[in-house]
Formats: C-alpha cells, structure tokens, sequence
C-alpha cells in the first residue's frame, strides 16, 4: 500500500509539473465542450428559401408571409422563372424552392385543392429530409388558415372533421439538441483524455529508459499499475466534474438523476479505458504508436456510439460491433441518468457490462505487462 | 576459509531466433569484489547483465544471484541487488530529493530511513545546494553519482552498473571509482562493465566478452603476465581483433591454469 503511495505521489508530481500537458488535460476539453456543443446540430436554422409566385393573388401572398414568418427560413427573393431558380439553387445560394401555380387562388376556392411544387437541395439527406418536415408544417398549418377562412365566407358548409396529433416530447420537451449532445460530449472529453494520457504515460517511461530501472525493483506488477492509473482515474472523475459544472452553468442541461449514480458509473467506466490504454502501451514501443493505436480505437469507438448518429439506424451487424463498444454504454447512462432520471434498476444491464469489460481488459492488462522478457 | 561466491553463473545462454547473443558463459564473483565485464560493443554483456538482474530470461545454462535462481526467484534477486543502466534512469522532471524518496519508497525502505539516507546522500555527493532542483537540469557526471548513489539506497548485496562512466570526465570518473571503492570495502559487490580500459585495471577479476563467449577471465594482473602485455588496453586489442584460437569454448578453463 505505501509503494503504491510513492508511485502515486510521483506520477501527480509529474503530471502537474509538465507545462505542455496541463492545458492538454485541463483547457482542451473545457474548449471541446463548449465549441461542440454549439456547433453539433442536428437543427437545420437558415434555410435559404426563395420562390417563383405565379399567381400574385392575397393567398400566395400569405402563404409566403407564412415563410417569412418562420424562424427557420430566410426568404431570399422571389425569381421570375423556373430556369433562374435552378441556376441560383446550382451556384448554392438557394435550399428550397417554392412554386406556387398560376390560379393557385381560384383553383382553392373552386376545387378545394391545388398543387405546389418545392424543390429542395437534397446532396445533404438529413437536412433535406428536415427541410421538408419543416415546409410541410408550414403548408399544414397555412390549410387550416384557409379552411377557417373559407369556412367563415363560403355559407358555413360543414366542415370535415380531421384528426390532428398532438406530440408530447419527454425528457427534452423542447426537443433543444444541446440537451441531447452536451452529455454526450462529456462522454467523449472524459474517454479521449484518460485513453491518450495513460496509454502514454507508461510508453513514455519505456522510450526514456526509466521503465527498465522499475523492472529492476522489487515493486510488484499490480502496485505499479495501480498507482499508475489511480492519478488518471482522479483525472478522469475531475473531467467529469468539470463537465457536469459546465453543463449546468453554460447549457442549463438538467440533472434529473442521482449524481452519485453516474459518478458510480464513470469511476468503473473509467477503469475500462484505463485498462485499454495500458494494454495498449504494453505492445507499442514508442509514444507515437501508442497515440496512433489509441486514436483509431477512439475514432471507431465514438463514431459507434450512438453519440452522433442513432445506433438504430446501422446494419444489423454494425449494432452487433456496437455492443463491444464500452462508449456505447456511457453515452446511454450519461444521457438516461442526466435527461431521464433512470435509477439504479435501469442502468444494471450497461453496468454489468461495464463491469465486465473493465475486469477483462485489466486483467489483460496485467497478464500482458512483463517485467521479465 | 573462502569467500562466499554471491554470483554463480554456469553455461548461460540467451538466443534471440537464430542469433545466440550470449553463448555459454561461466563465471563465479565473490562478496566484496569489483568484477569487471569487459566487451566490445555488441559482445552480448548488457543481455548477460539483464539476465543476473531478472530482467531477461535466459534460453538455458543457470546463474544464482545473491543465492537466488534467475529462472524462478527474480524477484528475490530484484530485492538484494541494485542497478545503474547505460542510460540515465532517474525522473529529469523530479527533484534530486523526489528521486531518493520515490526510490527508496519503491523499495519499501521506511519514511524515517529515507530521510536519514535522503540527508546523508546529499550532504556526501554535495547536492545541499540543489537539492530541490530537478534532475534533468544537472550536469552529466553529478547525475551519474546521484544514480548510483540511488542504486546502493536499500543497501544491495550486489550492485549491477551499465557502463557507469559513459562520457563522464577525467576527474569525475575518478570520483565515481572512488565511490565504488567505498562502496566495496562495505562489502557490496560491484559488478561493473566498461569500456574505459583504465578502469579495468581497478576491478579485483575481469573477464572479456567477445561475440557472446568469455574469452578471457582473471584478475587485469594474471591476465597482462598471460598475453604478455602491459597494460589491460592490449589485453583487449588482441583479444577482440582476433579470438585466440588457443582459448576454449568460452568459459575460460584453459586460462584459469596460468
């Protein structure tokens, strides 16, 4: 217990005492947070919309003013011509297009339908797909104007019942994103720091010769690691506090659950990329290797998360990858716990595993470090 | 009555695929002694040297250190001998006085040892000074007393040094050898490799590596009277350019006679 004492001593030493590391530990995630949350979206805000009205009457008109209402489109112009639309929507600077027909008016009034054409800018599927959900909204809620309009001029015909929906959004009512990402990019800080820091820090030790002279001591393998990897698991809790302070303070994200949950969950969390990282320093040579090797595993290991894009919508055999990856599982907790309020009965199945993973990849870990050749 | 022999090294090999590195080598070094492990570079003494240290597995043949086997005991080993590599190994971002205390703790010394020995150890090298100064910021040859200083910290029976003096100073190594003289007469037994053929000439019994066999073992004395030279600079020369075919399979059997 006390040797594990000294190596802990010493290794906090180090790391506090190394200039270009501390703003890599402590600055970098802090910028990460705040410059991602706010800039990965889903919300697609200024569209850039123009239209073509060949019917000029007060109907298109107002259904225009609809347009410009909505918070969510710029209206650009109006173009004169089909042929000028796609030439202004070519050169990038218009997303959606709106055609309304000649006697747009009259056809309504008369035959109570009529068409519109919309033509969206579709290279980026996901954001034309919202751009559509969007216009639709928009020509929804222009109908209903109309039907109370006509309902109130045209000798009170009865009017067809329709059924309308309405949503009720849980756990971020307002559906804001930064509720969804900022949890998740909190996951992402306190993964990526531990990983490079300590599958680094023992490489570090091989390339200038001090590893050697351990080996040379009587000290055991366990202690050694363990006080190896106790300084970057305080490290990994402190990112977290950062993280959750920055939540609250910057973002207003809730914190529905039991704190001492997830910080139950991180610290075992924690041990599973700690793990990861000494065993990857324990088959790499060099600090560049092992900072190769880790960002390889990360870039895969978050890109399979379920941090950006829904876990749902991959192949089959993707989710079947997903469930080896230990990210997975703490993307779910933080966001569950966070925005959900999930207790100790929701969160058993990812902390099992969780548990399990760390226990296999430090036991590996250990078996894999040699102090004899 | 003799001296206890403290390492006992019998046919031990060590081959890395088709290369035999160390190739058999026999030697007994006795309590007390300065044991000089000499070889041109490449001759296989840091591989032999990482096996007596537990550190490396030897392929075959067996070696005691300090009473202990190097196959199944190297922790026991680990705990009664200290060792200096060729390479600086002390932390350049610790202080002097972090160092004494991260090593001696890492050996199980206690607090109050420690400190008695931080004390003594920086008074004696004349580190008061500096002591709160990094490491790294030292020059050369004081980082390399501090260094061996730390190795003798939990008091070893033996102490393994890796080319000590490597681009040291005159007046520095002879500093260094003083210290090792001190540390002998306390009954530690140095064993030491070199390149400085000067320093040779200080160790009680010095054997000679060339291409992984012991070509030559015995005292810088015996062996200068043996190849009829005058210093232990030409015992070398001619042992490395051209491997006498007089001399046996490398464990210097024939040589012991003279």
């Amino acid at each position: 217990m006390k040797t594990i004492g000294y190596i802990i001593q010493k290794e906090f030493k180090q790391i506090f005492r190394n200039k270009g590391m501390l703003p890599i530990i402590f600055i970098l995630p802090i910028l990460q947070l705040v410059i991602l949350s706010n800039a990965a979206t889903y919300e697609v805000k200024n569209i850039k919309f123009a239209y073509i009205d060949n019917d000029h009457t007060s109907t298109s008109r107002s259904l225009i003013e609809k347009f410009n209402a909505s918070t969510y489109f710029d209206v650009l112009t109006d173009f004169p011509s089909q042929e000028k639309a796609s030439s202004a929507m070519l050169a990038g600077e218009v997303d959606v297009v709106l055609e309304i027909p000649h006697q747009f008016e009259k056809k309504l009034l008369k035959e109570k339908t009529t068409d519109l054409s919309i033509t969206i800018n579709a290279i980026d599927g996901a954001a034309a797909g919202v751009e559509s959900v969007y216009v639709n909204q928009i020509v929804q809620s222009f109908n209903k104007d109309v039907k109370m309009n006509f309902r109130n001029t045209s000798n009170k015909i009865a009017q067809p019942v329709t059924i309308e929906s309405i949503p009720s959004f849980w756990y971020n009512t307002t559906l804001d994103y930064k509720t969804f990402m900022v949890p998740g990019i909190l996951v992402l800080l306190v993964t990526m720091i531990t990983l490079f820091l300590s599958g680094m820090n023992i490489v570090r030790e091989k390339e200038i010769g001090t590893l050697e002279q351990i080996n040379v001591t009587p000290i055991r393998k366990s202690q050694f690691i363990i006080g190896k990897l106790f300084p970057f698991w305080v490290i990994g809790m402190g990112l977290l506090t950062i993280g959750l302070i920055l939540a609250k303070v910057i973002f207003n994200i809730p914190m529905i659950g039991n704190i001492i949950l997830l910080y139950g969950f991180t610290s075992i969390y924690i041990l599973v990329i700690l793990g990861m990282g000494l065993l990857i320093s324990n088959f790499t040579d060099t600090q560049q290797q092992a900072m190769f090797i880790s960002w390889f595993f990360i870039v895969i290991f978050i890109l399979m998360s379920g941090l950006f894009t829904p876990i749902e919508s991959m192949p089959k055999w993707a989710q079947l990858i997903t469930e080896f990856n230990p990210i997975k599982y703490f993307v779910e907790i933080v966001r569950m716990v966070m925005l959900k309020g999930s207790g100790f009965m929701d969160i058993l199945p990812q902390l099992w595993k969780t548990l399990l993973y760390a226990i296999i990849m430090n036991g590996l870990a250990v078996w894999s470090y040699k102090k004899v050749n | 009555m003799k001296e206890e022999n403290v390492i006992e090294v019998n046919q031990l090999t060590k081959t890395f695929g088709d290369f035999t590195a160390v190739n058999a080598i026999s030697f007994e070094v006795k309590k007390g002694e300065i044991f000089g492990f000499l070889g041109a570079n490449g001759a296989g003494k840091t591989t032999a040297m990482k096996m007596l240290i537990g550190i490396s597995k030897p392929s075959s043949g067996t070696a005691k250190v300090a009473g202990f086997d190097v196959y199944s005991q190297t922790e026991s080993i680990k705990r009664n001998i200290g060792y200096m590599s060729q390479k600086f190994a002390l932390y350049d971002d610790l202080t002097v006085k972090e160092n004494i205390t991260f090593f001696g703790g890492i050996y199980g010394l206690s607090r109050k040892k420690i400190k008695e020995k931080r004390e003594e150890l920086v008074s004696e090298l004349g580190l008061e000074n500096i002591s709160n100064k990094l490491v790294g910021s030292l020059p050369l040859g004081w980082k390399q007393k501090l260094s061996f200083s730390v190795s003798l910290l939990h008091e070893p029976k033996i102490v393994f040094l890796d080319e000590p003096t490597g681009g040291v100073d005159p007046i520095t190594r002879r500093q260094f050898w003083e210290m090792i003289y001190k540390a002998a007469n306390q009954g530690t037994t140095i064993f030491v490799t070199t390149h400085y053929m000067d320093e040779a000439e200080y160790c009680d019994k010095v054997s000679i590596m060339v291409e992984g066999k012991i070509e030559a073992l015995d005292t810088p004395k015996k062996l200068k009277e043996q190849f009829r030279v005058d210093s232990m600079n030409d015992v070398f020369l001619k042992l490395a350019r051209i491997p006498s075919p007089t001399l046996p399979k490398g464990n210097g059997e024939n040589i012991d006679r003279n």
